[in-house]
C-alpha cells in the first residue's frame, strides 16, 4: 500500500460541520486513527470522542498527527491547505469541491519546495483496504489485495472498486485525484508509487476528459511503468465547450478529448476499457495475460 | 460565466484598455439615435449573444448610413444565428451595440486564462489576429507566444514590454499595449476571471491600439465573492433547466437525446451518458446531484430531468460515498408525490445507505425498476425510451 497504512495518524480540518463530522464517524469506523480535529475557535471541544483543536499546529502537536483531512466550505478550504502545509503535514487531503481556480493557484505554489503532499481538492480521498481510510470512499465496498487505483471521479472510483471487489481482486491502495483543473498530486507521482510499492502488482487508472495528465501519463508509462496498467476515459459523448461538472472536465479548442486520451494510453501499452462497466473484467484480462491473475486474487 | 461583449466593453474601461465608444440598443431606432451620437460613419453593428464566430454567422456589419442601421437592425433583432461555436438551436438576437467604426491597419490577439499545468496565468499573443486563435494554433502553432506570469510576484510591466517586442510594437504603441496587458492582468485577478480576450487588438491608421472585441468570462466557483459580476448574468442567454438547475447547486447540461440522468459525481454522470450511447441511446442530459444533496435537491433535480419533453425514461444511477442513498430515495418519493412522473424510472443505488434507500423505496409502492448493476441500469433504461418514442410515433 502506499500513503496511508495502520500508522496513518489523521486530524480532521473542519470536524465539527455536518460533513465533518458523519465522515469522521465513519472513518473511525473503518478503523483510521483520528487522532484530533479542528474548528478555529473552538479548541477544547470534543467531537466524537476526539478533541478538537483552534489550529492544525497546535492538533499536530499535541497528537503527532502526519495526515489531515479536509471538509472545510469553497470559501476557506485554500486557506485551510495552507495552513496544513505550514504546519508541516505529510499528507493532506481535500475533500473539498468548488474552490475558485485562483485560490487553487496560490496553494499549488505554496506547496512549492515544501514537506507537503496534497490529495485534491474536489476528491473522495483515499484508502488502503483493511488498515486506514482517509476521505468520504464507502468503506466495505473495498478489499485487501494488489491492485491500485488512481481515478479523476469519485463515484467512478467506487464503482471500478465494486467491480474489482465483486471479481474477487483486492486493492492495495485506491486514491482519488480529483476532478479540478488545479491539483496536488497527479497520476503520474502515484503510478511512481505504485511502481516502487511491492504491494501493488497491477494498476487501474481513470481518467476523464480535459486537460493533459493521461497524455501525460502514458509518456510516463511508457517509459517506466513495469507493471500493467488498465485504465477508462469517461467522457466520450460529452459535447465540445460544455463544462462536464468538474471545473477540468472540458473540452477547450480541441484538446483533452477521449479519444485523444485512448489513443495515447493504447500506444504506451495499456489496456482501455470501452465502456464503465468492463474496467474489472478488463483489468482481469490485464493480469490474466501478466500472468499474475492468481496472485491478485483474494484469498 | 459569460457575460456580453458591450459588458467587457464596460469592465475593460475601467482597467484602462481602450475600446471603440459604443451604444448598447434594443431595437432598430435605439440603434440608429446610438449612430447619431457616435456622430460618424462607419459604425459597426454587433449582436450580442454568448457566442464566438459572430462575424462569420452574419452577426456583425460595418454600416456607412443611418438607413442601412436601420434596415440592418431591423434584420438582426430577433433573428437567431448558427455561429459554429453554439449548439445547433442557435443564438436569438436581442440586443445589439453599436460602436464607432475603426481604420484597421492590422488585427492581432492578445488573451489571458489559467494554465492549469504550470498553475499561473499565461499570457497568450499573435501577430495573426481576427480569425480564430485555435484554428491558427494547429496551423501556425509558431506565430501564438505564450508567456507565463509568476504567480508569487505577478504581473509586471517587464512581461508586457517582453510579449510587446515579441508582437513587434515599438514606441507609443509598445507602451500602449503595456498598458493594456497590465489592465488585462488587474481584471483577471480582481474579479476571478478564466478568460480575458481581446480579438482582435487592432492598430489603427492614425497609429493607436483599440480592443475592436472584449470577451471576460469568469470562474463560476469564484462568483460568490463578486455580486458585481453577478449581476451581468444574462438569464436569456442560459438554458432555463440550466438555471433552475443552478439554483439548487446542480450540474446540469442540457442535451438531445431521451433517456434522461440522474448520477451522483460528474464522473460517474458522465460515464452513465457513455454507457447509454453505447447500448444504442441518447443521453437527454448530464445531471451531477452533488456530494452533499438534500432531499430538497434531490428532487429538484428529478423535476428539472421530467421538464425536459424529449424525455422517455429515467435513469438514476447513484454509488453513494458521501452521498446517501436514502437521502436520494426520499427526494424521488417526495418529487413523485407532488408530480405525475409519466416516463418509466430506473433506479440503481449502491454505496452508502444503499439497503436502506432500497427499502424506503419499496416501502413508498412507486412503480419504479430498480436494478443490480450500472450496466444492467442503463440497458434497461435505453431500451424503455426506444420503447417510449415508437410508441409517441
Amino acid at each position: 500500500m502506499i500513503l496511508i497504512d495502520n500508522n496513518t495518524r489523521v486530524i480532521v480540518q473542519g470536524i465539527t460541520g455536518s460533513q465533518g463530522r458523519f465522515h469522521t464517524q465513519q472513518m473511525l469506523e473503518y478503523g483510521t486513527k483520528i487522532v484530533g480535529g479542528t474548528s478555529p475557535g473552538k479548541g477544547g471541544m470534543e467531537v466524537l470522542g476526539v478533541p478538537v483543536f483552534n489550529t492544525v499546529k497546535e492538533a499536530k502537536e499535541a497528537t503527532g498527527a502526519n495526515c489531515s483531512i479536509l471538509y472545510i466550505p469553497p470559501a476557506f478550504a485554500a486557506d485551510g491547505i495552507m495552513e496544513a502545509i505550514d504546519a508541516e503535514i505529510e499528507l493532506v487531503v481535500c475533500i473539498t469541491e468548488g474552490i475558485p481556480v485562483l485560490d487553487m493557484m496560490r496553494v499549488k505554489n505554496h506547496l512549492k519546495g515544501k514537506k507537503t503532499r496534497l490529495v485534491g481538492p474536489n476528491c473522495p480521498g483515499l484508502i488502503s483496504p483493511g488498515a486506514s481510510k482517509v476521505g468520504i470512499l464507502p468503506g466495505y465496498i473495498h478489499t485487501p489485495g494488489h491492485v491500485g487505483v488512481i481515478s479523476r471521479s469519485g463515484t467512478l472510483t467506487y464503482e471500478a472498486v465494486y467491480q474489482l471487489t465483486t471479481l474477487g481482486i483486492g486493492q492495495s491502495t485506491a486514491v482519488g485525484i480529483g476532478g479540478d483543473p488545479i491539483r496536488g498530486t497527479g497520476f503520474i507521482d502515484l503510478l511512481d508509487m505504485f511502481n516502487r510499492d511491492p504491494d501493488t502488482l497491477a494498476v487501474v487508472m481513470i481518467g476523464e476528459i480535459g486537460g493533459c495528465g493521461e497524455e501525460d501519463a502514458a509518456e510516463w508509462i511508457r517509459a517506466h511503468m513495469k507493471k500493467p496498467v488498465c485504465a477508462f476515459i469517461g467522457g466520450k459523448t460529452a459535447p465540445k465547450g460544455k463544462r462536464m461538472g468538474h471545473a477540468g472536465a472540458i473540452i477547450n479548442g480541441g484538446k483533452g478529448t477521449q479519444a485523444g486520451k485512448v489513443e495515447a494510453l493504447e500506444k504506451a501499452g495499456v489496456t482501455v476499457a470501452s465502456t464503465p462497466d468492463k474496467i474489472g473484467e478488463t483489468l482481469v484480462e490485464v493480469i490474466k495475460k501478466a500472468g499474475i491473475y492468481e496472485k491478485c486474487l483474494t484469498k | 460565466m459569460k457575460i456580453h461583449e458591450y459588458q467587457s466593453c464596460e469592465l475593460f474601461e475601467r482597467y484602462g484598455i481602450p475600446c471603440p465608444k459604443g451604444y448598447l440598443a434594443m431595437y432598430p431606432e435605439e440603434a440608429v439615435e446610438a449612430a447619431r451620437k457616435l456622430g460618424a460613419f462607419p459604425v459597426a453593428v454587433k449582436a450580442q449573444i454568448h457566442s464566438g464566430g459572430r462575424r462569420k454567422a452574419g452577426g456583425v456589419k460595418i454600416c456607412f448610413s443611418k438607413s442601412e442601421v436601420r434596415e440592418y437592425s431591423k434584420g438582426l433583432i430577433g433573428k437567431v444565428l448558427y455561429p459554429h461555436q453554439a449548439g445547433p438551436e442557435g443564438k436569438l438576437v436581442r440586443r445589439i451595440y453599436i460602436t464607432a467604426g475603426s481604420n484597421i491597419e492590422q488585427e492581432y490577439y492578445v488573451s489571458m486564462t489559467v494554465d492549469a499545468e504550470n498553475a499561473s496565468v499565461v499570457m497568450i499573443a499573435s501577430a495573426d489576429g481576427g480569425t480564430e486563435i485555435e484554428e491558427l494554433s494547429r496551423t501556425h502553432p509558431e506565430k501564438i507566444f505564450r508567456l507565463n506570469i509568476d504567480p508569487v510576484i505577478g504581473y509586471k510591466d517587464y512581461n508586457g514590454w517582453e510579449m510587446a517586442k515579441m508582437l513587434d510594437f515599438e514606441g507609443e504603441q509598445a507602451k500602449t499595449f503595456v498598458k493594456i496587458a497590465r489592465g488585462m492582468y488587474r481584471l483577471f485577478m480582481d474579479k476571478d476571471c478564466s478568460l480575458v480576450e481581446i480579438n482582435p487588438l487592432i492598430t489603427t491608421k492614425e497609429g493607436d491600439l483599440i480592443a475592436l472585441d472584449a470577451k471576460v468570462n469568469f470562474d463560476d466557483n469564484a462568483l460568490f465573492r463578486h455580486p458585481d459580476i453577478m449581476e451581468l448574468r444574462d438569464y436569456d442567454e442560459e438554458d432555463p433547466k440550466e438555471i433552475e438547475a443552478s439554483k439548487y447547486d446542480l450540474n446540469y447540461v442540457s442535451l438531445d437525446g431521451s433517456v434522461g440522468c440522474m448520477v451522483n459525481g460528474a464522473g460517474l454522470a458522465m460515464a452513465t451518458m457513455d454507457i447509454i450511447k453505447n447500448f444504442g441511446g441518447e443521453p437527454a442530459n448530464f445531471l451531477d446531484v452533488g456530494g452533499s444533496a438534500t432531499t430538497e435537491r434531490v428532487k429538484a433535480a428529478f423535476e428539472i430531468v421530467l421538464s425536459d419533453p424529449n424525455v422517455r425514461s429515467i435513469l438514476v444511477n447513484i454509488f453513494g460515498g458521501i452521498m446517501k442513498c436514502d437521502v436520494i430515495a426520499q427526494g424521488i418519493i417526495e418529487a413523485a408525490k407532488s408530480m405525475e412522473i409519466r416516463v418509466p424510472v430506473v433506479v440503481r443505488l449502491d454505496g452508502t445507505n444503499a439497503e436502506e434507500g432500497r427499502a424506503l423505496l419499496q416501502k413508498s409502492g412507486l412503480d419504479l425498476i430498480p436494478a443490480e448493476t450500472f450496466a444492467e441500469a442503463a440497458k434497461a433504461a435505453v431500451e424503455l425510451a426506444n420503447q417510449g418514442k415508437e410508441a409517441a410515433k
